[in-house]
C-alpha cells in the first residue's frame, strides 16, 4: 500500500456556529490526479485551505509525505511545496504579470546590490515569466509588464495556474482552474494538467465541471456535508453516478466501499 | 411610589443647593496650550481658591476654536453658575451665547479681548491693546530717527478674520509709528507706501516664519516689522536669520511673557509691550464675586469703556519720550 | 460531445493563440490613459511646471527668481517629509491622522530630553526618533493584528499623542537662543548653504534625499512590492505568501519615524522647540498624497508624485500670496485641485476591464 503523499485524518474547522469540515479525512497518492467533488457548501475550500496552510483546522492532522506538518500561513505550505491556485485567484491587480508570478519568492540581483541593497533583479523576473507562460503555451502576450487587472478574467486565471505550475514542486491544489476559461483555454489546462502529472508532480482537481474531472483524474473524491463520502475510479461509475452520491440520492454500497 | 419619588427628587434639589455654599464662575479661554492663557488659568485658579469662588474651566482646541466656547457657555449656564470670564476666539460670534448668559441671570466678562461690540459684555478687563500697539510703533519710530521716513515695515498679524486684538495691536502700532490708519477697525487697508504688506501668523512660530518669508519675497529690505506676539516674532527672527538680516531689522512685538522678555534681552526682539494676563484673572474672579455678593457690577478705568488692566513697554534701549522699564524689571513681572 | 470532439474541431482551426490584446481603438484619450497608468507622478508633475511657469509668467523675475523657487521649497520641506510618510501608509490603503502629532511630540522629546535632563543632543535626538516609530508601530500593531481600521485608529491615536505631547512639555517652549547655545544640532536641519542665489537648506535636501530612498524602496526590493500588493489586495497577498501584517507593521512604523525626522527638521526651521506646532499637518500631508495622484484606496501611486503634491500646493500659496490676493483663494483652489486629482485618480483606473 502506497504512502499517500498528501493525507489528512479527522479535520474538523467549525465557524461560529457552522460545522464546515466534520472530522474529515483526505488522501492523495504519488502521481495521481485526485478530482474533488461536491455540492455548493459542502466543504471543499475549506478542506483545500485547511491543506494549503490558508487556514489552521481546529482539530485533526495532516501529513506530508508520511510527516506530520502544521502549516501556520500559506508561505509555509508553499516552502514544503505545496502550491495553490485559489478560487479568487489570489492575484494583485495593481502589479505586473511578472510581478505577480514571483510574489513572496523574487528573485534579487547578484552579489553586492542584490545581498545589501536588495535590488530586485527585474529583467531575470520578466524573462523567466515570459519563457514559462510560453512554454506552457498558455498565453501569448505582447507586454509582460502589464499590470494584471488590463487582463481579462480568463487571462488571469491563466497567470494563476502558470504560478502554480512553475513553482509546485510536490503537490499542485487547483481549486475550479477552468471555471472562468472558454473551450480552447480550458483545453490547455487540462493538457498541462497532465504535462504537469508526467513530471511526477501531484495534483488535487476541484472541479464542477464533470467532463473534465471524468477526462483527468485518477480518482475521486467525492465530498458531502463537510466529509469525505467515497472514492470512485473514473473507469468503473458514469458521471451520473458520481452526482448521485454527491447530492444523496444515491447512497454508495458494495465491496468497493469499506 | 409617586410620593417616594418626589420626595427624593425635593431632597436631592435642596441637598444640591445647600452643597453650593461657593460662588460658582467659570474661565473660558482661547486655548489650553498658549501660554498666555495657561498663565491666566493660574491666577483666576488662585484667586477663586483664596476667596471662596468655586471656578470651573473650559477652552478652545485651537486659538479660533469658536464652537466649543459656545458649548462651555451652555454649560456654564446649565451648571448654574453666578458668572464667566472669557477670552473669546470669535469676538463677534460669541456675541449670542453672550446675550442668553447676560439673559440667564450671569455676569460675562470679557478678557483680553474685547467682545464686538463692546458691550455686548457687562465689562471687560484687558490690556488697552490699542495702547500697547503704540507703545511699540513710537519706541520704533524714535529708534530709527530720521530713516523712519523711509522705513520699510512688514506687518506679521493674527488672522484673515481680523480679532479686535489683532486689529488695535496693529493699527495701535501705526498709530505710534505715524502713519494714517485708513479705517481704524480693519488693517490691510492703509495706502502709507512704507508697509510692505500684512501677512498672517496664527500667533505662532510657524505662522511667524512663514509670514516673514512672504512679506520678504515681496521686498527683502523690510527693516521694521511687527508682530502680534512673540511667538510670532520667533519665527519672524529665524526667517530673517535665514537670509542673513537678522541683525538689520528691528522687531517689536506684545505680550510680555518670560520666554519673550528673554528674547528682548538677547537682542531678538528690539522692545515688546508686556501685559499682565495674572492680573486681569484674578480681577475677574473678584468682580465674579462682587456680582454675585452684592450684585454690583465692575466699572472701567475712568475716560475707558473696559478696564485697563496695565501694560508697560519692555525694552533694553529706551527711545527718548517713551516711557519703559528694561529687561530686569520686565523679567520680575513676567509670565509663562 | 465527448473530449475528443473538441480536440478535433480545434485542429480545423489551428490557432495557436488563445489570448491576445485588442486595443480599444487608439483614441487619443485611451492611449494619454494607458500611459498615465504607467506612469502615475506624470499628472502631478504636469500640474506642478505648469502652475510654476504661469505663476512666473504674471509675476516675473519676482517668482522666477533662485530666491523665491527655493523658498517654496524650505516652506514645504516639513509638509513634504511628513507626506512621504502618509504615501506609504496610504499605499496600504490606510490613512494615518496621527502624523502631526507623531512630529511634534518627537521634536517635543528631543528638546526637553535636552533641557529637562540634560542628556547629550545625540542620545535626546535619538531617543525622539525612537519614539517616533515606537508611536508608529503602535499605529501599525493595532492596524494589523488588533485589526482595527486605520482611519479610527488614528484619530485615537492622534488625539492620544497629542495630549501627551501638551502634557509631557507643560506647554513650555524651548526658546531658539538657548537652543543654539546649549543644543545646536537641534536646529542642524535650519542650516544652509547658498549655490548662486539660490538657498538650500539641509531640510529641503533631506526631503528630497528621502523621497528618493523611498521611491527606490518602493520601485526595487521586494518590501516595495509587497506594500503595493497589501493595499492592492491584501488578501490576494496573504494567500501568494506575503506577510501582510509585517508588512503593515513596517509600513506604520517607519511613517512614524519619517515622521520624527521631520519633528527635527521642524526645529531647525522655527529655531525653538514649540508644542503647539504642526497642527495642521496631517490635513496637510493627506492634500499633497492626494494632488500627488496617490490613490486612496491603495495599491497605486508613486512616491514621488506625493513630493510634487507638496510643492504644488507651496507654488500656489507662495505666487498667490504674491499676487496679493486674500488668503482664502488658496483654500479655494486646493480644495477643487483636491477634486480633480481625485477624478482624475477614478478615470485612470477605468483602464481595468
Amino acid at each position: 500500500m502506497m504512502t499517500p503523499i498528501l493525507s489528512a485524518r479527522q479535520i474538523t474547522k467549525k465557524f461560529g456556529r457552522v460545522v464546515a469540515l466534520d472530522n474529515c479525512d483526505f488522501d492523495l497518492m504519488p502521481g495521481e490526479v485526485l478530482g474533488v467533488i461536491g455540492d455548493n457548501g459542502a466543504g471543499k475550500s475549506t478542506l483545500i485551505k485547511a491543506l494549503s496552510g490558508a487556514l489552521r483546522p481546529d482539530h485533526g492532522e495532516v501529513r506530508l509525505e508520511g510527516d506530520l506538518v502544521q502549516f501556520h500561513e500559506p508561505l509555509e505550505a508553499r516552502r514544503a511545496g505545496i502550491e495553490t491556485v485559489y478560487q479568487n485567484l489570489a492575484l494583485s491587480p495593481a502589479l505586473s504579470i511578472a510581478d505577480n508570478m514571483f510574489l513572496g519568492r523574487e528573485i534579487r540581483k547578484p552579489g553586492l546590490l542584490g545581498s545589501v541593497f536588495r535590488f530586485l533583479d527585474r529583467t531575470e523576473m520578466e524573462s523567466q515569466s515570459r519563457a514559462l507562460l510560453t512554454e506552457l503555451g498558455l498565453l501569448t502576450i505582447q507586454n509582460i509588464g502589464q499590470t494584471v487587472e488590463t487582463l481579462s478574467g480568463g487571462q488571469r486565471q491563466g497567470i494563476a495556474v502558470a504560478r502554480a505550475a512553475a513553482f509546485g514542486s510536490k503537490v499542485i491544489i487547483m481549486d475550479e482552474p477552468t471555471a472562468a476559461l472558454g473551450v480552447k483555454e480550458s483545453r490547455r489546462v487540462l493538457e498541462l494538467i497532465r504535462d504537469v502529472q508526467s513530471k511526477g508532480i501531484s495534483i488535487v482537481l476541484i472541479s464542477h465541471n464533470m467532463p473534465h474531472v471524468f477526462e483527468v483524474a485518477s480518482r475521486i473524491h467525492i465530498h458531502r456535508l463537510g466529509k469525505r463520502l467515497c472514492v470512485i475510479d473514473p473507469k468503473k461509475y458514469e458521471m451520473s453516478d458520481a452526482v448521485a452520491f454527491m447530492t444523496g440520492a444515491k447512497v454508495p454500497e458494495g465491496p468497493d466501499f469499506a | 411610589m409617586k410620593k417616594l419619588l418626589v420626595s427624593t427628587a425635593i431632597t436631592m434639589a435642596l441637598m444640591s443647593t445647600a452643597a453650593v455654599a461657593d460662588v460658582a464662575a467659570c474661565l473660558i479661554t482661547k486655548t489650553d496650550t498658549n501660554p498666555f492663557f495657561v498663565k491666566m488659568k493660574e491666577g483666576a485658579t488662585a484667586r477663586a481658591a483664596e476667596i471662596g469662588v468655586s471656578l470651573k474651566t473650559y477652552a478652545g482646541k485651537i486659538d479660533g476654536d469658536h464652537q466649543s466656547q459656545v458649548a462651555a457657555i451652555e454649560t456654564c449656564i446649565a451648571d448654574g453658575a453666578k458668572g464667566i470670564l472669557i477670552a473669546a476666539s470669535d469676538t463677534k460670534a460669541i456675541v449670542g451665547s453672550v446675550t442668553q448668559a447676560r439673559d440667564a441671570g450671569l455676569v460675562v466678562i470679557a478678557l483680553d479681548t474685547p467682545l464686538e461690540p463692546m458691550d455686548a459684555a457687562d465689562a471687560t478687563f484687558a490690556t488697552d491693546n490699542f495702547l500697547a500697539g503704540e507703545l511699540i510703533g513710537k519706541w520704533a519710530a524714535a529708534a530709527l530717527g530720521a530713516d523712519a521716513a523711509n522705513a520699510r515695515i512688514g506687518m506679521l498679524d493674527l488672522a484673515v478674520s481680523q480679532p479686535s486684538v489683532g486689529v488695535l495691536r496693529d493699527q495701535g502700532f501705526l498709530q505710534g509709528f505715524g502713519i494714517d490708519l485708513g479705517n481704524p477697525n480693519k488693517w490691510g487697508d492703509e495706502t502709507d507706501p512704507r508697509i510692505v504688506g500684512n501677512d498672517v501668523t496664527a500667533g505662532n512660530e510657524e505662522g511667524g516664519r512663514r509670514a516673514m518669508e512672504n512679506l520678504l519675497a515681496k521686498d527683502p529690505m523690510i527693516n521694521v516689522v511687527y508682530t502680534i506676539n512673540e511667538p510670532a516674532a520667533s519665527g519672524a527672527y529665524e526667517a530673517l536669520k535665514a537670509i542673513g538680516r537678522e541683525n538689520d531689522v528691528l522687531i517689536v512685538s506684545v505680550d510680555g511673557g518670560c520666554p519673550g522678555v528673554a528674547d528682548v534681552k538677547d537682542g531678538v526682539i528690539g522692545a515688546t509691550s508686556q501685559q499682565y494676563p495674572l492680573l486681569m484673572a484674578a480681577l475677574g474672579i473678584e468682580a465674579i464675586k462682587t456680582w454675585a455678593d452684592s450684585g454690583v457690577k465692575p466699572a472701567p478705568t475712568p475716560g475707558k469703556a473696559f478696564f485697563d488692566t496695565g501694560v508697560s513697554l519692555v525694552t533694553d534701549k529706551p527711545a527718548p519720550g517713551v516711557p519703559s522699564i528694561d529687561t530686569k524689571e520686565g523679567t520680575d513681572r513676567c509670565w509663562g | 460531445m465527448t473530449p475528443g470532439d473538441q480536440d478535433s474541431l480545434a485542429a480545423e482551426h489551428p490557432d495557436d493563440t488563445v489570448a491576445s490584446f485588442e486595443e480599444e481603438g487608439n483614441h487619443f484619450s485611451n492611449q494619454v490613459r494607458n500611459w498615465l497608468h504607467q506612469t502615475p507622478a506624470a499628472v502631478p508633475l504636469i500640474v506642478l511646471v505648469i502652475s510654476t511657469i504661469v505663476f512666473g509668467l504674471v509675476l516675473g523675475s519676482k517668482f522666477f527668481s533662485p530666491f523665491a523657487l527655493t523658498l517654496i521649497l524650505q516652506q514645504v520641506a516639513i509638509v513634504g517629509i511628513v507626506a512621504l510618510a502618509q504615501s506609504l501608509v496610504i499605499l496600504t490603503a490606510g490613512i494615518d491622522l496621527s502624523v502631526g502629532a507623531i512630529m511634534v511630540f518627537s521634536s517635543v522629546i528631543m528638546g526637553q530630553f535636552t533641557f529637562r535632563y540634560g542628556l547629550p543632543v545625540e542620545v535626546s535626538v535619538f531617543c525622539g526618533l525612537f519614539a517616533g516609530t515606537l508611536m508608529g508601530a503602535i499605529n501599525g500593531v493595532l492596524v494589523a493584528v488588533v485589526r482595527l481600521p486605520p482611519f479610527i485608529v488614528t484619530l485615537g491615536t492622534w488625539q492620544i499623542f497629542l495630549a501627551a505631547n501638551f502634557l509631557y512639555s507643560e506647554n513650555e517652549t524651548i526658546r531658539g537662543s538657548d537652543i543654539a547655545d546649549q543644543a545646536p544640532l537641534l536646529q542642524f536641519f535650519g542650516e544652509k548653504f547658498k549655490i548662486g542665489g539660490a538657498i538650500f537648506t539641509y531640510g529641503v535636501v533631506l526631503m528630497l534625499v528621502l523621497a528618493v530612498v523611498l521611491a527606490y524602496m518602493l520601485r526595487y526590493t521586494a518590501w516595495g512590492r509587497h506594500v503595493y500588493a497589501v493595499g492592492d489586495d491584501p488578501d490576494a497577498a496573504e494567500l501568494s505568501g506575503v506577510r501582510t501584517k509585517r508588512v503593515l507593521i513596517s509600513v506604520y512604523a517607519l511613517s512614524g519615524l519619517i515622521c520624527a525626522i521631520a519633528g527635527w527638521v521642524l526645529i531647525g526651521r522655527i529655531g525653538s522647540v514649540s508644542p503647539t506646532s504642526g497642527q495642521l499637518a496631517n490635513i496637510e500631508a493627506i492634500t499633497a498624497v492626494v494632488i500627488g495622484g496617490i490613490s486612496l484606496f491603495g495599491g497605486r501611486g508613486s512616491i514621488l508624485g506625493s513630493l510634487c503634491g507638496a510643492l504644488i500646493v507651496g507654488v500656489f500659496s507662495l505666487g498667490l500670496r504674491m499676487v496679493g490676493t486674500d488668503p482664502q483663494w488658496t483654500y479655494l483652489l486646493i480644495g477643487l485641485l483636491i477634486i480633480l486629482a481625485v477624478g482624475i485618480d477614478q478615470w485612470i483606473r477605468k483602464v481595468a476591464v
